[in-house]
């Protein structure tokens, strides 16, 4: 196994460890969501690399164009981006939120918070 | 002529009905467009589970495009169930709802809470109806993203905490699980549910499929808050506004075990990776350490709601190990489970929700001598308490039965030995609240509440009344979770 | 009149009774009207059912299927004719005494208390008229929920403590191992029924049935079988009608009714003698009796000496049914309705030395027999006949169990009757030589009798006594048609 033939795929699992690793190491709420966003990219990079068969064009119905690449999965990770976005918005809004009730978006600061009145 | 496109009016209701409550400012009229929403969407959950009783399984083409290239909507019986529980709930929670959210959230938001509530109707019941793999990654993130805005719409500052580490724990998950059914469609070129069955068993190479299985029971365990994924679970459901902690631990667990039971059953039944890898036993155990180790911390809890959300974690792993069975009588144990545990505890959360409108946020220190106060509301805390014990007589008993059942049938007289000292823990923690609500003096300010306003307190002791009703008049929901199991093990090798 | 004579009317009865009680709460003679009128139609109703099942009849009411294939069913047998009668007809004189005891002591909620009565007995008779297991079980645990808040009702600390243990031990045992025991038979029978020679014969292992014994007896905790028997003792917390409804009328004759109706309806003698293992349950029993009897001896206060005399009593029953042979389980059945004529005398005399002296220990009691000669006669009744002086009642039932120890050759469970009977007569003669031939110490305070409807009902339950004794005839033909056909 030629380990260049997939670089695709390795740069996925590297995607999706540094993002999982974000998630968990840093404790800005937004740097989470950063790591969460790169996990998500993993997933696109998944989905769309098998769909590229060498040697072959976009769906195209005409005289020449005999093998296709898989349009599928792009139309899926269309969506996912789309709820990859929506998460990241919803996520973001939720901050700001907490940053208006606590004053910081530091998981330990707000724990602390919350151990206090408790 | 309708009739034909119940499958997808049953997801569209909602769905339409949530861009429209946004338009819809007033609290009143986003309410009873909800109302009227989730009503309709009962009624053909019903219409449907009727079809589905008497013609079998329903296959629904959306848009009209055939399978397995087009989305199918495809109900058979244990969706249909499923379909009917989620609805059922969510009409008697709508109608407690109005004074509720009332009472807990700013008028200017209100709206939004419709919205958010009517979203997540729409995803938990279009994970339930679709045969699509993606398609139900794309319902989940739907219905995931409306419960994050209820979690979020809490009173108390730790619900938007509460809702951010769901929401990065939900998120890990969904992707997951969409990871998952990617792998599937890597090996078998297909994403409907049940044409992954038939074709995964001709597939040769079992590493790709563990993977595939290991990334989508990890994804679907995060939102089944199976244990140890089940962090995520007590704040949410603590902090969450009442109607939408009742609706959501009484139906969005369900439908992720839903979840569970199709790709396990259904789309793996045929594939040979269960040679490899001892999935049931797995599942036993976590389901084991769920109902010990969860059931041990809610004795410890002064927050009433924490405290039943630990016992919600508890209660799932009855449910997870009814599955891992894999018998006849241990799945229809878990499936009876599932309707079981979400009328108990909707109801328990629905009369903790009269609690709290009462006197903030139920501790056991301030539901000191509640039962002279409320004494309707202490009474059917009570009744939701002793379904969770597993009383004869109330639903708990009945998931119970079949639990030690299936374990005796098995030869594994510890595991009904465990089953049944679990629900001792749960006497525990349940008779510490009986006792503070009825035999404490109420403390200072509390000496002034009342019960709640009826259109609260009716829909909650309707549930209430239901735990007694369907662990005496069995036949309905054990016979159809017994329909649902058989259908299910059908499929396995 | 067979429309009255029907097993569900006996259920239906005592309920309608609460939710009447707990209507006319606001009016305290009215409302003890309808507690009486209950008690009084209820055993009318019970009465009506028996000359059907003298008859050889058993009659039947299906209530709802409750799981697959499992229904709630009743089937009226002479076992659970004798204690439906015993519980009913207790039932009228408790009444009486707890009208004068709450209202001399000033007790609180009394509605409350009434309807949980009512709720308890309702769950009472539902066990003695149970055609299955699972029948059984739902009002087994009934019970133990309607008595608790009668067992909790002064709700101070100290109370709910006892009621901790009180439910712990009682939920723990039929949680724990009740449920176990009822589901396995279900594995292994198919059925759940309660049918002569029982339903196991031939369905599994010496083993299992040993093992399946053990769950079943001590998962009847109501029967008070050591070590699960700390729940009598602290279940004296109640108000002293409790105590009687407790340790005569429904709760304990609750546990040695299911415990008998098991070994006879579910394993059948013939089945459990084969089984060598299932030999300790004898021994077991016996040692309870001695050891609570001890116990008893020891104990200087009233009602927990009573308390433990219940425990050691308890486990005659549970003795002679072990032993399995014909005389000796009809012994045991005789037994479970004189203890109760026996124990509720006993307990409403001690109740009624609370109300009028104040006094609760038993160094207390001398003289006592000159200013209450009424309720320490009744006392003397009570305890003669369980001593098992002849020709009180209590000597029948301890004959038959001899003559059944001896026709089994357990020479362990004769001497276990005989050393107990001491024992017994140790623990309540002197009680009573003290009450009456002893004079009383430096004079506390001038009291005479109880109230009077206290005095009625312990004369009434005393003469009752006698009654047995004179007239066994009935208790007889039932207990004799228990291991017939």
């Amino acid at each position: 196994m030629n380990v260049f033939d997939y670089v695709n795929y390795w740069i996925a699992i590297l995607l999706l460890i540094v993002g999982i690793y974000i998630v968990i190491a840093r404790g800005n709420l937004v740097k989470k969501l950063v790591g969460l966003s790169i996990f998500q990219t993993s997933v696109y990079l998944i989905y769309i690399s098998p769909g590229k068969i060498i040697g072959a064009t976009a769906p195209i119905i005409a005289e020449g164009f005999e093998l296709y690449s898989n349009p599928l999965p792009h139309v899926l990770i269309l969506t996912a981006i789309v709820v990859g976005v929506a998460t990241l918005a919803l996520g973001l809004a939720i901050v700001v939120r907490i940053n208006e009730a606590y004053g910081t978006i530091e998981e330990d600061e707000i724990h602390a918070q919350d151990q206090d009145p408790e | 002529m309708i009739a034909a496109h119940l499958p997808a009016l049953q997801v569209v209701l909602p769905l339409i009905a949530a861009p429209v409550c946004v338009l819809l400012r007033r609290p009143l009229a986003a309410w009873l467009l909800a109302l009227i929403a989730t009503w309709a969407s009962a009624a053909v959950a019903i219409a449907l589970l009727l079809q589905v009783l008497e013609g079998g399984t329903i296959s629904y083409m959306l848009g009209s495009w055939a399978a397995p290239w087009g989305i199918e909507y495809r109900v058979d019986i244990v969706n249909a169930f499923l379909l009917v529980l989620v609805s059922g709930i969510g009409s008697v929670v709508v109608l407690y709802a109005r004074a509720s959210v009332g009472y807990e959230i700013p008028v200017e938001r209100q709206y939004l809470f419709w919205t958010a509530y009517l979203l997540c109707l729409a995803g938990l019941l279009g994970i339930a109806i679709t045969g699509d793999g993606f398609n139900v990654f794309v319902f989940l993130e739907i219905s995931s993203l409306g419960t994050y805005i209820l979690i979020a719409l809490g009173r108390d500052r730790r619900a938007l905490v509460a809702s951010y580490q769901y929401l990065i724990m939900g998120t890990i998950g969904a992707t997951f699980i969409v990871i998952g059914v990617g792998l599937l469609y890597l090996l078998t070129g297909t994403l409907n549910l049940a044409d992954l069955s038939s074709r995964i068993g001709s597939v040769s190479h079992p590493r790709p499929q563990l993977a595939a299985l290991a990334f989508l029971t990890v994804g679907i365990s995060l939102k089944l808050a199976l244990f140890p994924l089940h962090l995520w679970l007590p704040n949410a459901y603590a902090y969450a506004p009442s109607a939408a902690a009742a609706f959501l631990s009484a139906t969005a667990t369900k439908v992720a075990v839903y979840l569970l039971l199709r790709f396990y059953f259904s789309v793996f039944g045929q594939s040979q990776v269960f040679a490899h890898l001892p999935l049931p036993e797995v599942l036993l155990v976590l389901s084991l350490a769920a109902m010990f180790v969860a059931s041990t911390v809610a004795v410890f809890q002064r927050d009433v709601k924490r405290m039943f959300a630990y016992s919600s974690v508890a209660q799932i792993g009855y449910i997870t190990l009814g599955a891992s069975f894999v018998s006849l009588t241990g799945l229809t144990g878990g499936i009876v489970h599932l309707f079981n545990h979400a009328v108990a505890k909707g109801a328990i959360f629905l009369l903790l929700g009269c609690v709290a409108l009462r006197m903030g946020q139920p501790t056991i220190e301030r539901m000191a001598g509640l039962g002279k106060r409320m004494p309707w509301t202490t009474a059917g805390l009570t009744i939701g308490g002793l379904s969770l014990i597993g009383v004869p007589g109330t639903v708990g008993f009945v998931s119970k039965w079949y639990l030690v059942l299936a374990a005796l049938e098995r030869g594994w007289w510890w595991l009904a030995i465990a089953v049944l000292i679990s629900s001792l823990i749960a006497v525990v923690y349940v008779w510490r609240l009986v006792e503070v609500c009825y035999f404490r003096d109420p403390s200072g300010h509390e000496d002034r509440v009342s019960e709640a306003p009826l259109s609260m307190l009716v829909p909650a002791l309707l549930l209430a009344a239901a735990c007694i009703f369907f662990g005496l008049y069995t036949s309905a929901t054990v016979g159809t979770a017994a329909q649902a199991a058989r259908s299910l093990l059908e499929n396995l090798r | 009149m067979s429309a009255l004579a029907s097993p569900q009317l006996a259920l239906a009865v005592p309920v309608v009774g609460a939710v009447l009680i707990a209507i006319t709460g606001r009016w305290p003679n009215l409302r003890e009207g309808v507690t009486l009128v209950t008690s009084a139609v209820l055993l009318t109703v019970v009465a009506s059912v028996l000359p059907d099942v003298l008859a050889g009849n058993r009659p039947e009411a299906t209530l709802l299927t409750m799981l697959p294939d499992l229904a709630l069913e009743l089937r009226v047998e002479p076992l659970g004719m004798l204690f439906a009668l015993v519980a009913s007809a207790l039932w009228i004189a408790n009444s009486i005494y707890s009208i004068g005891y709450m209202r001399a002591n000033q007790e609180q909620h009394q509605t409350r208390f009434y309807v949980c009565f009512a709720i308890a007995l309702a769950s009472t008779m539902g066990i003695a008229f149970a055609g299955n297991l699972l029948t059984l079980f739902l009002f087994y645990e009934a019970l133990t929920l309607s008595t608790y808040p009668l067992v909790t009702h002064h709700g101070t600390p100290e109370v709910k403590r006892a009621g901790r243990v009180y439910l712990g031990i009682l939920l723990g045992t039929s949680i724990g191992m009740l449920l176990l025991a009822i589901i396995w038979t279900w594995a292994l029978a198919g059925t759940l029924e309660f049918r002569h020679g029982g339903i196991l014969a031939g369905r599994a292992s010496e083993a299992a049935i040993a093992v399946l014994l053990a769950l079943y007896m001590f998962g009847i905790g109501k029967a008070a079988l050591m070590p699960f028997h700390r729940w009598l003792p602290a279940a004296m917390v109640a108000p002293t009608p409790v105590s009687a409804l407790l340790h005569a009328v429904a709760v304990v004759k609750a546990g040695v009714f299911s415990v008998v109706k098991v070994i006879v309806y579910v394993f059948g003698p013939d089945t459990l003698a084969t089984v060598g293992w299932a030999q300790w349950l004898p021994v077991v029993a016996g040692f309870t009796i001695i050891a609570a009897s001890i116990v008893a001896l020891r104990s200087d206060n009233l009602k927990r000496r009573l308390a433990y005399s219940t425990v050691s009593q308890l486990s005659y029953v549970v003795m002679a049914a072990a032993l399995l042979t014909p005389v000796s389980i009809a012994a045991a059945a005789l037994h479970i309705a004189v203890h109760a004529f026996s124990k509720i005398t006993l307990f409403f005399a001690a109740g009624a030395i609370y109300t009028a002296a104040h006094k609760t220990e038993v160094s207390e009691l001398h003289g006592i027999g000159r200013r209450m000669p009424v309720t320490m006669t009744a006392f003397a009744i009570g305890a003669l006949s369980l001593i098992g002086i002849p020709p009180m009642a209590g000597f029948l039932s301890k004959w038959y169990m001899m003559i059944g120890a001896f026709d089994a050759r357990h020479l362990f469970a004769v001497v276990v009757l005989a050393v107990s009977t001491l024992l017994n007569a140790a623990y309540f003669l002197p009680i009573i030589h003290a009450a009456f031939f002893r004079s009383e110490g430096p004079p506390v305070r001038d009291h005479g009798e109880a109230p009077l409807p206290m005095l009625i009902a312990t004369s009434a339950t005393a003469a009752a006594t006698i009654g047995l004794s004179i007239f066994p005839y009935l208790a007889l033909a039932l207990t004799g048609a228990l291991t017939q056909r």
